[in-house]
């Protein structure tokens, strides 16, 4: 049911847009053309925010300081109801969809997919996102390099739904 | 931001010669940076794509309309953005792409409202309040289901998977409105961006 609706989405959003710009008298391919002519430039705006981006972050996990200091919160958290599996994939999810993602599926085959130590890890890779990479890519885009409070608020909301959701996989699980 | 990036590249680098881990992480490193330029050539496409639809939309008035009935709800939000700018129908549509799971409609529809955020930003160097607002509610990452999830713990065998679509729902809504309401606090305490303070840089 949900699955048909969102493939639906898109074709009828498309189809609205294009119907809606004919009964208006527009020249749609001549505008399509124009607007699609800064998708090359946008895209290509980006790279150097990208490579700044996955430079730290991938230096930062694939020197294993990561895990380094994950393990240690590993023995504080396990009393609040948050097992030392989860945390690795707490400090991926920020910084690499792909690589959390990638976790969350090794986590799923190694432990019993019915447990609540998966079903908390699914909760927050499904409730959150790359925040890192979505400023670095969002902001680069644009050429803004003073963030402001933004970091602040996508790490504190991060924060806030990891706390949120250990509380109600507790409650369901 | 710059802090950050320093504190951790040094530390990594440290940690790595320390433990012997150089060449994992170079080789790490140098494949990463790759991926950095196939994330952006993958883009090229559909985000011209969507900028040609979205740009139909636009001239057609589509946009404009979308943004004249959703004015109420992002005058409260996006105080900053005034009444006729496209960036309000862009900003929803953007929120709802992300809400349903359609990544490859939701950068470049984003990417664009940044884009309209930028011309009417007034330091073209820091992030406006509505940029930071935007982005707050872009990286909590509003989803209504999880399929990418859902697919790998069906794939697992995982006896009765659609059972965290509600909990995920709830958490996903709870992250949602706190940066919302986070953005609007710092957003007061924040030292304002024309100010050209050099401290708030980050």
């Amino acid at each position: 049911m949900y699955e048909t609706i969102s493939n639906l989405i898109l074709p009828i959003l498309i189809l609205t847009i294009l119907t809606w710009g004919i009964v208006k008298k527009q020249p749609i391919y001549e505008h399509f053309v124009d607007g699609a002519k800064e998708g090359f430039g946008v895209s290509i705006k980006i790279i150097p925010y990208l490579v700044a981006i996955i430079f730290a972050v991938t230096i930062f996990r694939a020197s294993g300081l990561m895990d380094f200091i994950a393990k240690p919160l590993a023995l504080l958290t396990n009393n609040i109801g948050l097992p030392t599996d989860v945390l690795p994939i707490i400090f991926t999810r920020p910084l690499s969809g792909s690589a959390a993602l990638g976790l969350f599926s090794e986590l799923a085959a190694k432990l019993d997919p019915n447990s609540y130590t998966v079903k908390l890890a699914a909760i927050i890779v499904g409730s959150s996102e790359t925040t890192f990479y979505v400023l670095s890519v969002y902001f680069g885009s644009v050429g803004i390099v003073k963030f402001r409070y933004a970091l602040l608020t996508g790490i504190l909301a991060d924060i806030i739904g990891i706390i949120s959701a250990i509380f109600v996989a507790q409650l369901f699980f | 931001m710059n802090y950050i990036f320093y504190f951790l590249v040094s530390c990594s680098i440290i940690y790595a010669i320390i433990n012997n881990r150089v060449e994992e992480t170079i080789t790490g490193l140098f494949d990463g940076v790759n991926l950095a330029v196939k994330i952006a050539f993958s883009l090229i496409g559909i985000m011209s794509f969507w900028l040609g639809i979205m740009k139909i939309a636009e001239k057609s008035g589509l946009v404009q309309f979308f943004a004249k009935i959703l004015n109420p709800v992002m005058k409260l939000i996006f105080k900053d953005i005034p009444k006729d700018n496209p960036a309000n129908a862009d900003i929803a549509l953007s929120v709802t792409a992300n809400a349903l799971g359609l990544t490859n409609a939701a950068t470049p529809i984003g990417l664009k409202v940044m884009q309209e955020l930028q011309d009417i930003n007034k330091d073209k160097n820091s992030a406006s309040n509505s940029m930071c607002m935007f982005l707050g509610m872009n990286t909590a990452g509003f989803q209504i289901i999880p399929t990418t999830v859902l697919a790998i713990l069906v794939g697992c065998g995982a006896k009765n998977p659609t059972d965290i679509v509600l909990p995920t729902l709830i958490v996903t809504s709870i992250a949602f409105i706190s940066a919302i309401i986070i953005a609007k606090i710092l957003e007061r305490i924040w030292l304002p961006q024309n100010l050209n303070g050099e401290k708030n840089d980050c």
